[in-house]
């Protein structure tokens, strides 16, 4: 599948969008020294990922395989479209001007931006020349490799704490919580603005020892600005299906707004300012 | 269709006065004799009333028949008097649609606040005063028209104050209260609806206007805000109730019984103060009161600098309503001023001393598919446009089709010119509208207004050919009939300059080729991005595309990108319409969008303000035109299967309001598949 078209990712809501089925089987950058990435998609509009309005970068490439992920189509980077920084930063370029006069920016989403750290590293930079506010949205496992130099370039990161409890975050997500923990540790230290994400899933995350957990690791954090409870949703369900991937979750309700406010209150009664 | 009088051509005075509730309404004024009772207009066309009649079931009158067939021709019979052989193929084949050639032009807005303001004899005087210097003119054909038409006028004046007398209002002499004033304003405007039954009938920017008599009896203690509220209620009940006899034909076009009783709120002065009044939130609160409804369309004229409460007031009731349209005041303000309305949908012009000549669109997309063809219709085959040498590879080569496409625009150009020449004198010899040009100054400016259709359609097109590799599959005549494309393209929509820029460049060249032709009565060229409802039957006459469009698809309306092709989010959407040149669109360039409602409502304060920022950035960035539905799919398709639940459902389409319930199904289904953008 990899070709590169007109260099034009396209919507998330299309599985591999952007692909026309007619799109020849061309590899396109070889032998040239560009940096390049596998891009999943992008979309504009946002208002809950970072201050503004947002653009949306979905890179591809994942190590995590969450059980209720949204976008597993994001997972294997060479899904994606291979595209050149240069390209990326033109595109970014045609939004600069809208994005700042609604006091928005760039969201760096996934699958995990620190995959491909070289090509979001250059588009973070980018950004910032653009005068863009810019917002790394990432699980932290990778945290190791946005060295000081790469969270220059980021103004907030949205931080992805998907369980407190080790076992827990295993059965998740399928990798370890302590990496995580230490990214969130070094963004502390270094004063680096953090909105907490924890996605309350009934019957996986919704353990109040787990949530419990998370929130005393982050109350003492003065650089986290928010803990964001996102209520799971069954929108990436079809998405499961079409990959031909085995979907734990059929049966898993949308959590009721009695339990979300549960887990804000757990948050909250740990000293977080929690939404 | 409840009732319609087939046995007398309405005019001001033709029907006696009606009532829906005498006693209890503060506004009075109805088309005909009886609430909901249509009237015919057989002086544009009386094949058209006839047709019409038939579709409602009922009969033709004969001694209007006869009036109208031994004693007195028609518009329409003028106009194929005058048409070539060349437009009626063009009209047939449906490259140029829609044309104002059967019924009336419309988007002539009469100064109706000057019957409010002067009265009826002060406005005789000066009709008379400009008489008086025609009178020293050599008679031209030109002045003598003048002439005629001047008396046209003040005869439709002495008309309106026995037809105001008849209401008990005596409007010879100016209005002395807030009541009078809506009132004497709203008797001219039914005045012209009596006169012309015009595609739009647009009733201008009045609210900021009665706001001034509003605010002084308030002052005085002789009205009360619940009296104020009634007042433009009461008006906006009787602009919801008119309703014009149609074909079914046009309504096709425009479904719904649009009417286009426009009315501008808001927008700056040229000294930088608002124009938005406490009239301006009543007019936004009719909404409220009333419900929702299409009209009157109620148009929001946008400014950065508009004041802050207000631009949320309104987003709170598009979001609530979904009936309310946005344009660019801070862009039209350099070109017409102050005291501009909107015409029809998103037409400019300055009021009571600028009027357009409509001309419906052209179908652009269609004139790609001649230039492709050789002139032949790609549908029936036959050779519509002059023969040309048709492109005869497997591939479609870039730059030959762009040749190919300019020359089909440049005959196009010539040949819609040409038929709206002759559309517009026959109108003003058999169908002139006397009492709106009675509400305007002597003297004024005239535009005539083109446009165009299946501009996303032509812009993917030619990106496809540019950027990807379009194969084309010929019937056994020879005849392209589609095409097959390889690879990938920019698509029009995602703020892709590249394709941002062929569709832009299209707007700019085929206006130039308007321009090479001269226009009746001298009037300045115009053209708008717009197609209203139409989209759907432009689609339907049109064959595959070389874009990957179907035969018998919509078109996306207006300046829309094609559906599903914008799947990067409103923003850049937004972003691609922005880019479309002002300057080469003065009749405006429409763009509808939809967002769905669970995430407006959300955090409905933080989206409000999101929205706000939203509208302030497409608007700063050059954007004209937005209608804004908050409404989800599910909410549609169930309205679809259940009507009746949803009897004031309204959405926002290409430039106007509509009763859901009440499009075709096609047009229901054509709303349906639009993009809904899932945050906002």
């Amino acid at each position: 599948m990899a070709g590169t078209g007109t260099m034009e990712v396209g919507s998330r809501y299309d599985l591999r969008a952007g692909r026309s089925p007619d799109a020849p089987e061309t590899e396109g950058f070889e032998g040239t020294e560009q940096v390049h990435g596998w891009v999943h998609s992008y979309e504009t509009g946002s208002t809950v990922d970072g201050p503004g309005v947002r653009l949306m970068l979905f890179m591809s490439g994942c190590f995590l395989r969450c059980q209720y992920c949204h976008n597993p189509d994001t997972w294997k980077m060479k899904d994606g479209t291979k595209i050149e920084l240069s390209h990326a930063i033109r595109r970014l370029g045609d939004f600069a001007p809208a994005l700042r006069a609604m006091g928005g920016g760039l969201t760096i989403s996934g699958g995990e931006p620190l995959v491909q750290v070289g090509f979001t590293r250059g588009l973070f930079a980018a950004a910032k020349e653009m005068g863009l506010h810019t917002a790394l949205d990432t699980s932290g496992f990778l945290g190791h490799r946005a060295d000081d130099d790469y969270l220059k370039n980021v103004d907030l990161v949205l931080l992805d704490i998907k369980s407190g409890d080790p076992d827990t975050y295993r059965r998740v997500t399928g990798v370890e919580l302590r990496p995580t923990l230490r990214f969130a540790e070094r963004l502390s230290a270094m004063g680096k603005p953090v909105w907490v994400r924890f996605v309350l899933v009934p019957g996986l995350t919704d353990n109040p020892a787990n949530i419990g957990k998370v929130a005393e690791f982050v109350a003492p954090m003065k650089n986290v600005e928010w803990v964001e409870v996102l209520p799971f949703h069954q929108m990436g369900e079809f998405k499961w299906k079409a990959l031909g991937l085995d979907y734990k979750l059929v049966d898993t309700p949308t959590p009721t707004a009695e339990q979300v406010h549960a887990a804000l209150e757990i948050f909250r009664a740990a000293g977080c300012r929690a939404r | 269709m409840l009732d319609v009088d087939a046995a007398t051509p309405s005019s001001i005075l033709a029907h006696a006065p009606g009532w829906i509730d005498r006693d209890n309404e503060v506004i009075v004024g109805l088309q005909t004799d009886r609430p909901f009772r249509r009237a015919i207009f057989p002086a544009g066309g009386l094949r058209m009333v006839e047709a019409g009649l038939q579709a409602a079931g009922f009969a033709a009158d004969p001694a209007v028949h006869q009036a109208f067939t031994r004693y007195r021709k028609t518009h329409n019979e003028g106009v194929f008097d005058a048409y070539t052989p060349e437009i009626l193929r063009c009209r047939k084949s449906g490259i140029i649609t829609g044309l104002p050639d059967a019924y009336g032009r419309g988007r002539i807005i009469g100064d109706y606040r000057r019957v409010a303001l002067y009265g009826t004899d002060r406005l005789l005087a000066a009709k008379r005063q400009e008489r008086a210097q025609a009178d020293d003119m050599w008679p031209s054909e030109e002045v003598i028209r003048t002439r005629e038409e001047l008396a046209e006028q003040m005869r439709a004046l002495a008309d309106l104050a026995e037809m105001g007398k008849r209401y008990g209002c005596d409007i010879t002499r100016p209005a002395g209260s807030a009541q009078e004033a809506v009132q004497w304003t709203y008797l001219a405007y039914l005045g012209a609806i009596k006169e012309a039954n015009g595609a739009a009938m647009s009733i201008g920017r009045i609210s900021a206007f009665l706001d001034i008599y509003i605010e002084r009896d308030l002052r005085e203690g002789t009205l009360d805000e619940s009296g104020a509220q009634e007042l433009i209620d009461q008006l906006v009940q009787k602009l919801r109730i008119v309703r014009f006899l149609r074909t079914p034909d046009y309504d096709s076009l425009f479904s719904g019984d649009p009417y286009w009783a426009t009315e501008c709120v808001g927008g700056m002065d040229l000294d930088g103060r608002t124009l938005v009044t406490r009239t301006s939130y009543r007019m936004l609160h009719t909404l409220t009161n009333l419900g929702p409804a299409p009209e009157p369309n109620i148009t929001v004229l946008w400014s950065k600098s508009l004041p802050e409460p207000f631009k949320r007031y309104c987003i709170r009731i598009s979001f609530e309503t979904s009936s309310l349209q946005y344009e660019n005041d801070d862009l039209m303000r350099p070109y017409w001023g102050d005291d501009y309305g909107i015409a029809c949908c998103v037409s400019a012009m300055r009021l009571g001393k600028q009027m357009q000549f409509f001309g419906a669109r052209a179908n652009l997309a269609k004139a790609l598919l001649y230039a492709i063809n050789g002139g032949r219709d790609e549908v029936s085959g036959e050779q519509v446009a002059p023969a040309t040498a048709p492109v005869t590879g497997d591939v479609l080569d870039h730059d030959e089709v762009s040749a190919k496409f300019d020359a089909a625009m440049e005959w196009l150009a010539r040949t819609y010119v040409h038929a709206m020449d002759c559309i517009h004198y026959m109108h003003d010899k058999y169908f002139y509208e006397r009492l709106e040009m009675a509400l305007h100054d002597r003297d004024i400016l005239r535009t005539m207004a083109f446009g165009i259709a299946g501009l996303s359609v032509v812009a993917d097109s030619l990106s496809a050919i540019k950027y990807a590799k379009v194969h084309v599959i010929r019937d056994d005549t020879g005849l392209a009939v589609d095409y097959r494309i390889e690879g990938d393209f920019p698509k029009y929509g995602n703020a892709d300059s590249r394709v941002d820029e062929i569709a832009a460049d299209i707007v700019s060249r085929y206006m130039q080729k308007i321009r090479k032709h001269p226009t009746y009565r001298g009037a300045v060229h115009t053209q708008s991005v717009l197609t209203i409802t139409s989209n759907v039957v432009y689609g339907k006459a049109t064959g595959n595309t070389p874009d990957g469009r179907r035969k018998g698809e919509p078109f996306a309306p207006g300046a829309n990108p094609m559906h599903g092709r914008d799947g990067h989010g409103w923003l850049a959407s937004c972003i691609s319409l922005a880019r479309l040149p002002y300057a080469d669109a003065q009749d405006g360039i429409s763009y509808t969008v939809s967002v769905a409602p669970s995430l407006a409502r959300r955090d409905a304060e933080a989206s409000i303000g999101n929205a706000v920022k939203a509208f302030d950035m497409y608007f700063g960035q050059g954007g004209f035109h937005m209608n804004l539905n908050v409404l989800s799919k599910e909410t549609l398709e169930d309205a679809m299967e259940h009507p009746e639940k949803y009897p004031q459902l309204t959405i926002r389409v290409s430039g106007y309001a509509v009763n859901f319930v009440r499009l075709t199904r096609e047009q229901q289904l054509d709303v349906i598949r639009r993009t809904f953008h899932s945050s906002y």
